[in-house]
């Protein structure tokens, strides 16, 4: 499909033109850099350059131990750095064929999903904001930062958190953990009607997403474009579900899926997360196990020679680890599946026969973290 | 530092070297082999008292078995996770044939891991899952440094930068692919780093200092 047509692409027509967008466009939410075809406002072509953000992730993995390595996953998807991290433990403690005990885990899976509420929100403002809504923004920094307070005051730190450790987790739930989560999720119910109000039925907002950067099932799949993207074009799949890690299959919750796979509904889906997180927040806080939250794991983790792979539903799609031990301390080879690089390159069979205006909504939809495609 | 290839079948019994630039680098011991994944994985590991590794024979490895033979060097499981060892020159076909028939839709990951001290140097990983069956299967296809497998981005479109990546940091080409050329590094970069032979400090320093104007980048 788009390969042949990335090569034809760079012959230009009469009437063709080339414009650059970024790598400091402030729509591009970081250093991506796209160079677009043009025939007057349609875009006929893209071609994507990454890698400005390049740090070697997976080579530092092979000088680091696995424990030393676990902070810099953080790095990768720096607004969902949670699950980041819920990743890399989950995957090394499969390495280690350990489990986290189960309060641990419960703990894990109340803060991945206030992660992903936090990444969504973060998702939602600044896609709003770039197909030209304002006022969302200040509604969603407001609802993140409460999570933030949340993180801060679980492990003191906001962003890059590293709260979980290889094992299960290294700092207990703070006094007062269950009502502050509680205290937002009981008032988080209001605020997405907010912004359904701002949103949903607005017909600005409609007439910019409705029917552009149609993806459906199909292509979905041929190009390994997962999560809310996956679930807009219909496929009701979900890792949480499909294979259950974690402290999922305690909970009840509901899979939303789109019809068109086209941007709107990428936001309704995007939206209904947000309510079925905060459902399972809610159900988990009502019962979180006494327990260790330590497994048994030594203080040098020298996992038995093999390889593991490991992936779960990140707030942007499959995010996997691909582990190598050669039975040292240092990993051999770990290899990360992005979503956001993986999400990204759909972006070419999205926005051709478009106008110029919605590359910005559709890279807005993608939801990439440029820290995470270029690691 | 690994250039010195030793003409032995099992070469990964000693880990290969360039982790002694990290400080926190272990002494070796040489005298435990460490398992190598790719070959024979049953006997190795005596410090552990469960093998993790298994020979795999079930149906699915049979009907793999019946349709592509020899092809099929081998079929093993590593902490319930069944693997195939395949035969490159059989690539496409057996990707092929895990796509139409058993239904493995996703290619969901696409890498390489090298092993510079064995005959065929790299092992290309390809992680396929199917939703019809929710399960995955990976496929490990051991490649000689000259050798040019054939690109999976025919079947799967995810491929397309999923091999620009191994080639950029690899080094390993692929026959066929429609725009092959680095996607994380800069195009006139030299090396390939995540190559076990480059090292954690190393970097193109004449491109650092032509394009950045400084000495160096760290």
């Amino acid at each position: 499909m788009q390969q042949d047509a990335s090569q034809k692409d760079t012959l230009l027509g009469a009437d063709e033109l080339v414009l650059n967008m970024g790598p400091q466009h402030p729509s591009t939410h970081g250093v991506l850099r796209v160079k677009l075809k043009l025939d007057g406002e349609r875009v006929r072509g893209t071609e994507c350059v990454i890698g400005y953000l390049h740090r070697g992730v997976e080579k530092i993995a092979e000088n680091r131990t696995y424990q030393q390595f676990a902070p810099y996953v953080d790095r990768m998807d720096y607004v969902a750095a949670v699950s980041n991290g819920l990743g890399y433990c989950e995957a090394v403690e499969k390495l280690l064929s350990v489990e986290a005990p189960l309060r641990a885990r419960v703990i894990r899976t109340i803060l991945t999903e206030l992660q992903r509420i936090a990444s969504h929100l973060l998702w939602l403002g600044t896609h709003a904001l770039d197909i030209g809504a304002l006022t969302p923004l200040f509604y969603c920094m407001r609802e993140r930062e409460e999570i933030l307070k949340i993180f801060e005051k679980y492990c003191g730190a906001r962003l890059t958190t590293h709260a979980f450790r290889i094992g299960g987790l290294q700092y207990e739930a703070y006094d007062g953990f269950e009502k502050d989560v509680e205290r937002f999720c009981k008032d988080f119910e209001r605020r997405i009607q907010e912004y359904v109000t701002l949103l949903t039925g607005n017909s600005i907002w409609i007439g910019r997403t409705r029917n552009v950067g149609v993806l459906n099932a199909a292509d979905c799949i041929a190009l390994g474009a997962s999560g809310p993207i996956l679930r807009a074009a219909g496929v009701k799949w979900d890792l949480r579900k499909a294979q259950p890690y974690a402290a999922y299959d305690r909970y009840q919750f509901e899979i939303p899926v789109g019809t068109n796979g086209d941007t709107y509904d990428r936001y309704m889906v995007r939206m209904e997360e947000m309510r079925q997180s905060r459902l399972i927040c809610l159900q988990a806080i009502e019962n979180i196990p006494e327990g260790p939250i330590m497994g048994k794991v030594g203080k040098v983790l020298k996992p038995p020679p093999g390889e593991i792979y490991h992936s779960i539903e990140a707030p942007k799609g499959i995010l996997g680890y691909y582990i190598v031990s050669d039975g040292t301390i240092q990993p051999y080879r770990v290899r990360i599946r992005p979503p956001s690089f993986i999400n990204l390159q759909a972006l070419d069979k999205m926005i051709r026969g478009h106008l110029v205006a919605d590359v910005v909504a559709v890279i807005g939809t993608l939801d990439i973290v440029l820290g995470e495609v270029d690691r | 530092m690994a250039d010195e290839p030793k003409p032995s079948q099992e070469p990964e019994s000693t880990p290969p070297e360039p982790k002694g630039a990290s400080p926190a680098s272990p002494p070796k011991n040489d005298a435990t082999p460490a398992a190598p994944p790719a070959a024979k994985p049953v006997a190795a590991a005596p410090k552990f008292p469960l093998p993790v590794q298994m020979p795999l024979d079930n149906d699915l490895v049979r009907r793999y078995r019946e349709h592509f033979g020899a092809a099929i060097l081998d079929a093993l499981e590593d902490r319930k996770q069944p693997y195939l060892v395949i035969d490159s020159a059989r690539l496409s076909d057996i990707a092929r044939y895990s796509r139409d028939e058993e239904k493995f839709d996703l290619l969901e990951d696409f890498t390489a891991v090298d092993w510079p001290r064995r005959e065929k140097r790299f092992d290309l990983i390809a992680i396929l899952y199917s939703f019809p069956h929710n399960t995955r299967l990976r496929l490990k296809i051991p490649v000689a440094a000259n050798e040019q497998p054939g690109t999976l981005s025919e079947l799967w479109p995810t491929a397309n930068w999923l091999e620009r990546e191994i080639f950029d940091l690899f080094g390993i080409e692929f026959a066929g692919h429609p725009g092959l050329k680095r996607i994380l590094l800069p195009d006139g970069w030299q090396g390939h780093p995540l190559r076990k032979d480059y090292d954690i400090l190393q970097q193109d320093t004449a491109w650092v200092r032509e394009n950045l104007g400084i000495d160096s980048g760290q």
